[in-house]
C-alpha cells in the first residue's frame, strides 16, 4: 500500500470525506473486515460426503484447503436432508479435526500398568500372529459329530459406523478364517426389525423413505423419539404437519418430539403390544379394516390348520410350546393345505429359542430347521376363505386373539385413559383408506425388548389391516441410528446371516449346498432364486476355487450350532472359550446391556484389538474402568493384551453408507488420514494380506478357506489404501466375462456370476458407482430416484404394487404411486415398481410355477412365498404367530391379560453377574419398585465415542442425568439438580436429577407406576463423563433377534451419590439379599 | 459538515443507507419461528463451528435441557427450554397427574420448592397430587443478536470496532476492539459479552463473511426444521405475520411476534421472533429500549451547560480584565 492509499484508508479521513460522517458503518470498516471472505469460498475443493452419525444419511460438503479440512456443512442438493444438519452433523468438523482423536497406535502388554507406543506395522504383524495362534488353538472341525469347521476362540464386534465395503471385508475375511462370532451394533439396536418387518412383508428393511412421510395424513411416532434422535429426518414430519397431518407421539416421556406433536400419549414402558393390540381389536370388532386391501394383499383369508391353539386357549401360550426347552414347535401354526410354510425373513435357519449349553446339540427351529432337510417349502396351495368367515381363517383367529385387548384392558395395562385411546383410534382409522394414509414411525423403543420383534409385528398387523402398506404416506418407518447400520445388516457383520439375508448354515443339517438350499429356499416368491444368490456369493468370495464339483466351496463356510450373538460371546469370554476380540468402532463397555459383565468378559481375554477415534471405555477398562475402583479388577492382575489402533474418519476414506431407508450413498475421501489412523478397509485388507502371507503354502485343510479367498484388491496412495470402489464392484458382482451385473435378475446359480451381496446387485451397474449419484433434488421429483441408489433395484417405496387396486388402477388420485398401464402393458408410476414390470394384474400362475412366476398379478409382497402380507406368521417368528402382550423380564407389574407373565420363549442368561428381579407379587419385588427406560439425546451419540470427546457436543449435555416426576421426587426425597443413585440387581449408578413433569406416573390397574428416564450415552472417559445406564440392564433377550431388553426394566432410586470403592458392590449385593435373589429368580417360564 | 446527532443515533429503517453505504443491498436478518423449533441446538453448534467460538464450560444447570444458559462472548446462538403447566393451542399433552397416595401428598407439602431455573415453571412439589388435569407444554426458542435498527452497542463503541454492515447487521471487528466493554451493558438484550481470555467483545456477526459470498448464516443453513429462516428483513416481517395468522387460526392463541415492530424501543430488529408466550418467559425483555435513547438530549443538555459555563467563564474573565 503506497502512502497515498494508506492515507486514503485512514478511517477518520473516510469519515470526514465519505457518506458516513458518524463513523458507524462504511467509514470504520477495517482493512481486515474488508478482506473477510468465507472459507467456503476460498477452499481448494469441495468433497461430497455423508454424515457419519445417525442413519438419516444427511449429505455433507467437505471444504478442503491446503489438504486440510476447513469446514463441513450440509449439502443442499440432497433430497433427504436439503442441506440441513443436526448438532452432531454440524460438529463433524470438530469430530474429525479436533475431538481429542488419538493418532498413535498403542499397545498394552499383559499385566502392564500403562500403554506404550507401538509401530503400526509391528502391531499389525502381532495381531495377525495372535489370530493365527488363537485360531490354531481353538479350531473345531466338529461339534457333536457334525462338521463345524470354525473357531469359537475369536469374536468381532462393530460395523454399523463403518462403510459397506469395510463390513464386506470383515465378514469375508473372518468367515474365511472360520470365525462365526461376528456381530455389530445392529444386534443391539435393530435386529428385531429384520424379524418383525421381514416376516410380515418379506424384507427386513424400512418399507418407505424419509421424504415420503410428507404425504402422510396421520403419523404415529411410537418407540421413537424422532425429533431428538433423527432431527433432520423430522423435517418431513413437520412438512406433513404443515400440510394438515395429525402427529401422534406415544411415549413414556414428553420429549422434544412430543413438544411438536398434536397429541402426546404417555404409555407405560414395555406395553406397546397391548396398546397396538387394542387398536387392532378396535379395527376388527368395528369392521373398520380396509376390506379390499386386506382380502387381496394379506393372508387374512388363509385358513390355519386344525391343530393351532391360541393364547386364548392356553392362557398366554400358543400351541407347540416345550416347557423344557422353552421353545415353540411351529408345526401347529401352519396353513391348512400347505404343510410347510416358510418365512421370507426372520428366523429362517438360525438356531434360536434357547441358549444352548457349550457343546450341546442344537435345537431345531424355523424354516430350514423345523421341517427337515427333505422338506419342500409350501407344498400345495393353502386353503382360503374369501368370505373371511371361516373360524380358522386368519382374520377370525386375529379377531379372537385380540378380543381381550379392549379399551379397558389398554387403560389397565398401559395406563392410557380410554378417551385418549379412542382419539388415537379415531385419528388412525379416519386417516386410512383409499383416499388417505397413515404411517408408523419407530426405533429402538420397540426393538429393545425381550419380545421386541413382536412389537414391530404388531404394527405390521395394524398397518396391513388399515391398508397402509406400499402406499405413499403410509408404511412403517424404521429409524436406525448408525450411519450404515442398515448396511451392516445387509452385508451382515452378524453371526446368523450371510450377505443379502441368506442364512448362515447350521452344523447339523446342511452338509452340502443342495440340502441347504432345499431347506431354506422357497418354491414361490423371490427366495426361490436363493441358489443364484448363494452360488454367486460363494463365487465372489472364493473365485476360481469355487467350482460346481466342490459345491462352490460351500464347505468353506463355518457352521453355527446355536446362538453366537454378542451376548453369547460375553458368556464365552467369561467361560474362557473366547480368547481374542476385535472391537471395530463399537463400545460395549458402555453401549451393551450389563456393561460390567462386558468388561469382566474382556478381562478374561488373551488379547483385544480396539479400533476407534479415541480411547473409549472398551479400550481402557483394565486401567481405569469401574472395576478397578471397586477392587474387582487389579490392573497388574489383568492378563489381557490390548492393541489400540486409531481409526480414520469418514472424511479420510471413501466408501458407502446405507441409510435407514436402504439407500446407499457414497462418501468421497477428502484428506489422507494422519499419523497411524487408518480405515477399517485398510485394516481388514492388510490383516488378511499378512495372515495369508504367513499361511502361504500351508496344506493344512484348516487354512484352505482363507487361502482360497479372492483377496487381490488394488491399493492406492502412500498408505496403500485398498480401492473401495473395487470392493463395491465385487459386492455388485460381475458375469463370467467380468462385466458388471445390472440387477439381481442377472444372477445365475451355475457359477457363471459372482456377487458379494445380491440385494446390492445393480449399485455398480454399467461400471458406474450408482451410490455416488448426486443429481440435485431440485432437478428431480420428490422420489429423487437419481440421488444415490436404494436396494432393491432402486425401489424407494417397497411393496408399491399395493398402491394400486387389485385391477391395477390407483386406489385414488390423491394416493397414486404405481399403477398398471394397460396400453403399454406394464406397471408404471413415480417409483420403480416393486413388481415384475409386465405381469398383468389378472395374471394367475400356471400349475407348477416357481419363483416370481408363482405369484399372481395381485400379490404385492413378492418376497413372501404366498405373495401376501402376513397378519398371522405361520413361521419365522419363534415366539408366536401373533403379537401377544407379555411383561418385560424385570417388571413391577403383573401381566393383566394372561397367566403367563413374561415372554415364555425369551432367552435368559442366569449368571452370578446377571441376576434378574423377582416378579410382581413375589417376595422381594418391592425392592426394585420403579421402571427405568433408557434413551438417546440429540446432543450425544450412542455410547459417546463420537460425542463425549467433541467439546461442542459435550458442553450441551455435560452430565449423566435421570428424569423423574415431581411425585417420585417427593416419594423418594430427590432434589432437583442434586444426585440420585439408581440400583438394580446388576449394578448401581449415580446421576444428576431432573425433576420434570415431562415424565408422569401412570396408573396400571391399581399400581401407581413411576418411571425413571436414563439417557445411555455416558461412561467414565471423555470430556463429559458419567456412569453408564447399561450398568443397570440385564442380559435377557428376544428369542428371534437376540436383542437385549433395555427399554423397560425395574429398579430402585434413592437420593445422593453412589458409594465409592468396594462399598458400591456391597450396596448392590445388599439389595440382592434384601430381594432374596437367587440364580432361579426371574427365570421361570 | 452538518453533524446531525439525532439522525445518527436514531437511524432510519434503512440503517445501512444511513451508515455510509450509498446503494446498499437489502437489509438482511433472521426470522426465528419457535413454533417449529425442536430444541436440537444445531444452531449453537453450527455457529461455533463456523465462527470458531470456543467451548465455554461443561456445566450441568438442571434448567430443563438448557446447559448453555444465555448469549455471551462464547455463545452467539442459545436455545432456551421452558417447561410450563399450560396448554399449547391445538396440542394435547396427555400428562395427567394420577391420584398419588396421601402420604406422598403430605410429604410434598413439607418440601421447600426449588427453582427449576425457568420462569413460570410447573407446580412445585407442594402441588403434587393437587393438579388433576394438568396441561403441559415445552417451549423451545433459539435466541440470537437482534441486529437492532437502533443499536446501542454501536452508539457507545468508542473505537469503531462495532460497525453497521452494508446488510444492516451490526458486527464487532475483532482487530479494532480494544476491550473497553462499553457495549456490554449498552445492549438491552444482554447479547454481547467480553471473552475472558482476550478481553475483547464478541457476538453474532450474522455470518458477515458468508453473506459476502452470497451464503446464508451457518445457523439458518443447518436448522433441521427451518425454525431459523434467513432473508430480507422486509420479506421476513411479512412471512412472520402470515405465520402468526396461520397459528392463530389453528388455535395457538398465545403466538405473538417479537422484534417485528419498527416503532418499538429499538426501531424493530433484524432478528424477528415468533414466540408462543410472553417474551419474559424466554428471557427476552418485554419492551426493549435502546439504552442510548436519551443520549442526544443528554448531549444537548451537556452542550447547553458547557456553553453556559463558557459564557460565565468568559464573563468572569472579561470582568476581571477590566
Amino acid at each position: 500500500m503506497n502512502p497515498f492509499e494508506r492515507l486514503a484508508s485512514w478511517p477518520l479521513l473516510r469519515q470526514l470525506t465519505g457518506h458516513d460522517p458518524l463513523g458507524r458503518g462504511a467509514a470504520v470498516k477495517s482493512a481486515r473486515t474488508a478482506r473477510l471472505t468465507a472459507r467456503t469460498a476460498t477452499a481448494d475443493r469441495v468433497v461430497k460426503s455423508v454424515c457419519p452419525y445417525c442413519a438419516v444419511g444427511c449429505a455433507q460438503n467437505v471444504y478442503v484447503r491446503d489438504e486440510k479440512i476447513v469446514h463441513i456443512e450440509g449439502d443442499p442438493d440432497s433430497p433427504v436432508s436439503r442441506g440441513r444438519l443436526c448438532p452432531k452433523g454440524s460438529a463433524s468438523l470438530q469430530l474429525t479435526t479436533a475431538s481429542g482423536r488419538e493418532h498413535r497406535a498403542l499397545y498394552r502388554p499383559p499385566y502392564a500398568a500403562d500403554w506404550q507406543e507401538i509401530d503400526l506395522g509391528t502391531a499389525m504383524d502381532m495381531i495377525a500372529d495372535r489370530i493365527i495362534a488363537t485360531r490354531g488353538e481353538t479350531w473345531e472341525w466338529e461339534s457333536d459329530g457334525r462338521r463345524t469347521a470354525r473357531t469359537m476362540g475369536i469374536a468381532a464386534l462393530g460395523g454399523a459406523t463403518l462403510d459397506n465395503e469395510e463390513n464386506y471385508l470383515i465378514k469375508k475375511l473372518l468367515t474365511g478364517l472360520g470365525v462365526v462370532q461376528i456381530e455389530n451394533q445392529a444386534r443391539v439396536c435393530h435386529s428385531s426389525t429384520l424379524v418383525g418387518l421381514g416376516t410380515s412383508f418379506g424384507r427386513g428393511g424400512s418399507t418407505t423413505f424419509m421424504q415420503d412421510l410428507q404425504h402422510s395424513d396421520c403419523i404415529v411416532i411410537e418407540g421413537s423419539n424422532y425429533a431428538e434422535a433423527h432431527p433432520v429426518g423430522f423435517q418431513w414430519v413437520m412438512e406433513a404437519k404443515a400440510r394438515g397431518a395429525v402427529v401422534i407421539h406415544v411415549d413414556p416421556r414428553f420429549t422434544r418430539t412430543s413438544a411438536l406433536a398434536d397429541l402426546h400419549v404417555p404409555i407405560r414402558a414395555g406395553t406397546d403390544v397391548a396398546f397396538l393390540g387394542g387398536i387392532v381389536n378396535h379395527v376388527l370388532s368395528n369392521d373398520l379394516y380396509f376390506r379390499e386391501f386386506v382380502l387381496n394383499y394379506t393372508n387374512a383369508a388363509t385358513v390355519v390348520g386344525e391343530d393351532y391353539r391360541d393364547t386364548e386357549d392356553l392362557d398366554g401360550l400358543f400351541s407347540g410350546f416345550d416347557e423344557e426347552t422353552r421353545h415353540y414347535d411351529c408345526g401347529s401354526w401352519q396353513y391348512e393345505g400347505a404343510e410347510t410354510t416358510v418365512a421370507a425373513s426372520g428366523d429362517r435357519d438360525e438356531d434360536y429359542g434357547r441358549r444352548t449349553d457349550q457343546g450341546s446339540s442344537v435345537s431345531s427351529s424355523g424354516r430350514g430347521e423345523a421341517h427337515g432337510s427333505g422338506g419342500v417349502p409350501l407344498t400345495g396351495t393353502p386353503r382360503r376363505d374369501e368370505t373371511l368367515t371361516h373360524p380358522r381363517c386368519v382374520l377370525q383367529i386375529l379377531k379372537r386373539h385380540y378380543a381381550r385387548y379392549t379399551p379397558e384392558a389398554v387403560e389397565r395395562v398401559c395406563g392410557i385413559p380410554q378417551d385418549m385411546f379412542a382419539e388415537v383410534c379415531r385419528n388412525l382409522v379416519e386417516n386410512s383408506g383409499p383416499e388417505r394414509t397413515a404411517a408408523f414411525v419407530y426405533a429402538v423403543g420397540w426393538t429393545q425388548h425381550s419380545d421386541g420383534s413382536q412389537f414391530i409385528r404388531a404394527a405390521c398387523v395394524l398397518q396391513l389391516l388399515l391398508g397402509n402398506m406400499g402406499r405413499p404416506g403410509g408404511g412403517i418407518q424404521a429409524l436406525r441410528g448408525h450411519a450404515s447400520i442398515q448396511g451392516s445388516s445387509d452385508i451382515p457383520t452378524l453371526f446368523n446371516l450371510l450377505p443379502g439375508y441368506i442364512p448362515m448354515p447350521h452344523a447339523h443339517r446342511h452338509e452340502n449346498l443342495e440340502a441347504f438350499l432345499r431347506a431354506d429356499a422357497a418354491e414361490k416368491g423371490g427366495w426361490a432364486d436363493m441358489r443364484s444368490y448363494t452360488v454367486s456369493l460363494l463365487k465372489a468370495w472364493w473365485g476360481p476355487a469355487a467350482r460346481p464339483d466342490n459345491d462352490f466351496c460351500f464347505g468353506h463356510l463355518p457352521r453355527l450350532t446355536g446362538s453366537h450373538s454378542t451376548y453369547d460371546t460375553v458368556m464365552a469370554q467369561l467361560a474362557g472359550t473366547c480368547k481374542g476380540y476385535l472391537l471395530l468402532g463399537e463400545n460395549p463397555a458402555v453401549g451393551s446391556a450389563n456393561a460390567r459383565m462386558q468388561r469382566l468378559g474382556m478381562a478374561n481375554l488373551d488379547w483385544l484389538v480396539v479400533r476407534d477415534f479415541s480411547l473409549i471405555e472398551s479400550a481402557t477398562w483394565w486401567k481405569d474402568g469401574p472395576e478397578t475402583k471397586t477392587g474387582e479388577l487389579r490392573t497388574e492382575d489383568v492378563g489381557t493384551e490390548v492393541f489400540f489402533l486409531p481409526a480414520a474418519a469418514h472424511t479420510e476414506k471413501s466408501g458407502s453408507f446405507t441409510n435407514t431407508n436402504r439407500m446407499l450413498q457414497w462418501h468421497h475421501q477428502a484428506v489422507e488420514p494422519a499419523g497411524d489412523t487408518r480405515s477399517d478397509l485398510w485394516f481388514m485388507y492388510h490383516l488378511g494380506r499378512i495372515i495369508r502371507e504367513k499361511l502361504a503354502g500351508s496344506t493344512d485343510p484348516v487354512d484352505a478357506a482363507v487361502l482360497d479367498l479372492t483377496w487381490d484388491y488394488p491399493v492406492e496412495g502412500a498408505l496403500e489404501e485398498p480401492v473401495a470402489e473395487a470392493v463395491l464392484a465385487e459386492i455388485n458382482g460381475w458375469d463370467a466375462e467380468g462385466r458388471p451385473l445390472s440387477g439381481y435378475g442377472d444372477l445365475r446359480g451355475d457359477g457363471s456370476t459372482a456377487c458379494g451381496c445380491w440385494i446390492y446387485c445393480g449399485v455398480y451397474a454399467d461400471g458406474v458407482n450408482q451410490a455416488a449419484r448426486r443429481k440435485p433434488a431440485e432437478e428431480q421429483d420428490w422420489i429423487a430416484a437419481e440421488w444415490a441408489w436404494a436396494w432393491p433395484d432402486n425401489r424407494r417405496l417397497l411393496y408399491n404394487r399395493a398402491s394400486a387396486r387389485p385391477d391395477g388402477r390407483p386406489w385414488s388420485e390423491r394416493k397414486k404411486l404405481v399403477w398398471w398401464d394397460e396400453e403399454a402393458g406394464e406397471w408404471t408410476g413415480y417409483d420403480v415398481p416393486d413388481f415384475e414390470r409386465t405381469k398383468q394384474p389378472g395374471y394367475q400362475p400356471p400349475e407348477g410355477a416357481t419363483g416370481f412366476a408363482a405369484l399372481s398379478g395381485v400379490d404385492p409382497f413378492i418376497m413372501q412365498a404366498d405373495g401376501k402380507g402376513w397378519l398371522f406368521a405361520p413361521a419365522g417368528v419363534v415366539d408366536g404367530p401373533l403379537p401377544t402382550h407379555y411383561e418385560p423380564q424385570d417388571s413391577p407389574v403383573p401381566n393383566l391379560l394372561y397367566g403367563t407373565q413374561r415372554n415364555p420363549a425369551r432367552m435368559i442368561y442366569p449368571h452370578r453377574d446377571n441376576r434378574y428381579h423377582p416378579g410382581p407379587g413375589e417376595p422381594g419385588a418391592e425392592v426394585y419398585p420403579y421402571i427405568v427406560t433408557t434413551y438417546r439425546l440429540t446432543e450425544h451419540f450412542t455410547a459417546g465415542g463420537m460425542s463425549r470427546n467433541t467439546p461442542y457436543l459435550a458442553e450441551l449435555q455435560p452430565e449423566f442425568f435421570c428424569e423423574v416426576s415431581p411425585e417420585l421426587a417427593v416419594e423418594r426425597g430427590l432434589e432437583h439438580g442434586g444426585w440420585a443413585t439408581i440400583i438394580t440387581a446388576r449394578n448401581a449408578v449415580e446421576a444428576r436429577v431432573l425433576v420434570t413433569q415431562r415424565i408422569t406416573p401412570l396408573r396400571a390397574d391399581g399400581y401407581l407406576v413411576h418411571q425413571i428416564g436414563l439417557p445411555f450415552h455416558w461412561g467414565p472417559n471423555g470430556l463429559s463423563a458419567g456412569d453408564a445406564a447399561n450398568e443397570l440392564s440385564a442380559i435377557s433377550l428376544d428369542p428371534n433377534s437376540h436383542i437385549q431388553e433395555v427399554k423397560a426394566l425395574s429398579a430402585d432410586i434413592r437420593p445422593g451419590r453412589r458409594p465409592r470403592g468396594p462399598a458400591l458392590t456391597e450396596l448392590v449385593s445388599d439389595y440382592r439379599r434384601r430381594a432374596g435373589i437367587t440364580e432361579l429368580t426371574g427365570t421361570e417360564v | 459538515m452538518a453533524f446531525d446527532l439525532d439522525r445518527g443515533l436514531a437511524e432510519t429503517q434503512d440503517p445501512a443507507a444511513s451508515s455510509g453505504y450509498p446503494d446498499p443491498p437489502e437489509r438482511m436478518g433472521f426470522f426465528t419461528d419457535t413454533s417449529v423449533c425442536i430444541g436440537c441446538k444445531a444452531c449453537e453448534v453450527a455457529c461455533k463451528e463456523w465462527n470458531a467460538v470456543p467451548e465455554d464450560g461443561l456445566n450441568f444447570t438442571a434448567m430443563s435441557y438448557d446447559n448453555t444458559v444465555g448469549l455471551g462472548a462464547d455463545t452467539w446462538r442459545h436455545v432456551a427450554f421452558v417447561e410450563q403447566p399450560r396448554g399449547l393451542g391445538g396440542q394435547e399433552s396427555g400428562l395427567t397427574v394420577v391420584d398419588v397416595p396421601g402420604p406422598t401428598v403430605e410429604r410434598a407439602h413439607t418440601r421447600t420448592p426449588v427453582s427449576l431455573g425457568m420462569p413460570a415453571s410447573g407446580p412445585g412439589d407442594g402441588q403434587v397430587g393437587g393438579v388433576p388435569d394438568m396441561d403441559f407444554r415445552w417451549l423451545m426458542a433459539s435466541d440470537v443478536c437482534k441486529h437492532c435498527t437502533h443499536a446501542a452497542c454501536l452508539d457507545v463503541c468508542p473505537t469503531g470496532a462495532l460497525f453497521r454492515t452494508e446488510f444492516g447487521s451490526v458486527v464487532v471487528q475483532e482487530d479494532v476492539c480494544n476491550g473497553c466493554g462499553y457495549c456490554v451493558p449498552a445492549c438491552p438484550f444482554g447479547v454481547i459479552g467480553k471473552r475472558e481470555d482476550d478481553g475483547r467483545a464478541w457476538k453474532c456477526t450474522l455470518c458477515y463473511d458468508r453473506l459476502g459470498v452470497g451464503q446464508e448464516p451457518a445457523c439458518a443453513k443447518t436448522c433441521p426444521t427451518d425454525s431459523i429462516q434467513f432473508g430480507e428483513v422486509e420479506e421476513l416481517r411479512e412471512r412472520a405475520a402470515r405465520r402468526l395468522a396461520q397459528l392463530h387460526d389453528a388455535g395457538v392463541g398465545s403466538a405473538r411476534l417479537y422484534g417485528h415492530d419498527p416503532d418499538d424501543g429499538v426501531g424493530g430488529t433484524g432478528s424477528i421472533f415468533l414466540l408462543l408466550d410472553e417474551p419474559e418467559v424466554y428471557g427476552l425483555p418485554p419492551d426493549p429500549v435502546v439504552t442510548t435513547r436519551d443520549l442526544p438530549s443528554m448531549w444537548r443538555h451537556a452542550a447547553v451547560a458547557a456553553g453556559a459555563l463558557l459564557a460565565v467563564l468568559a464573563a468572569v474573565s472579561w470582568g476581571s480584565r477590566r
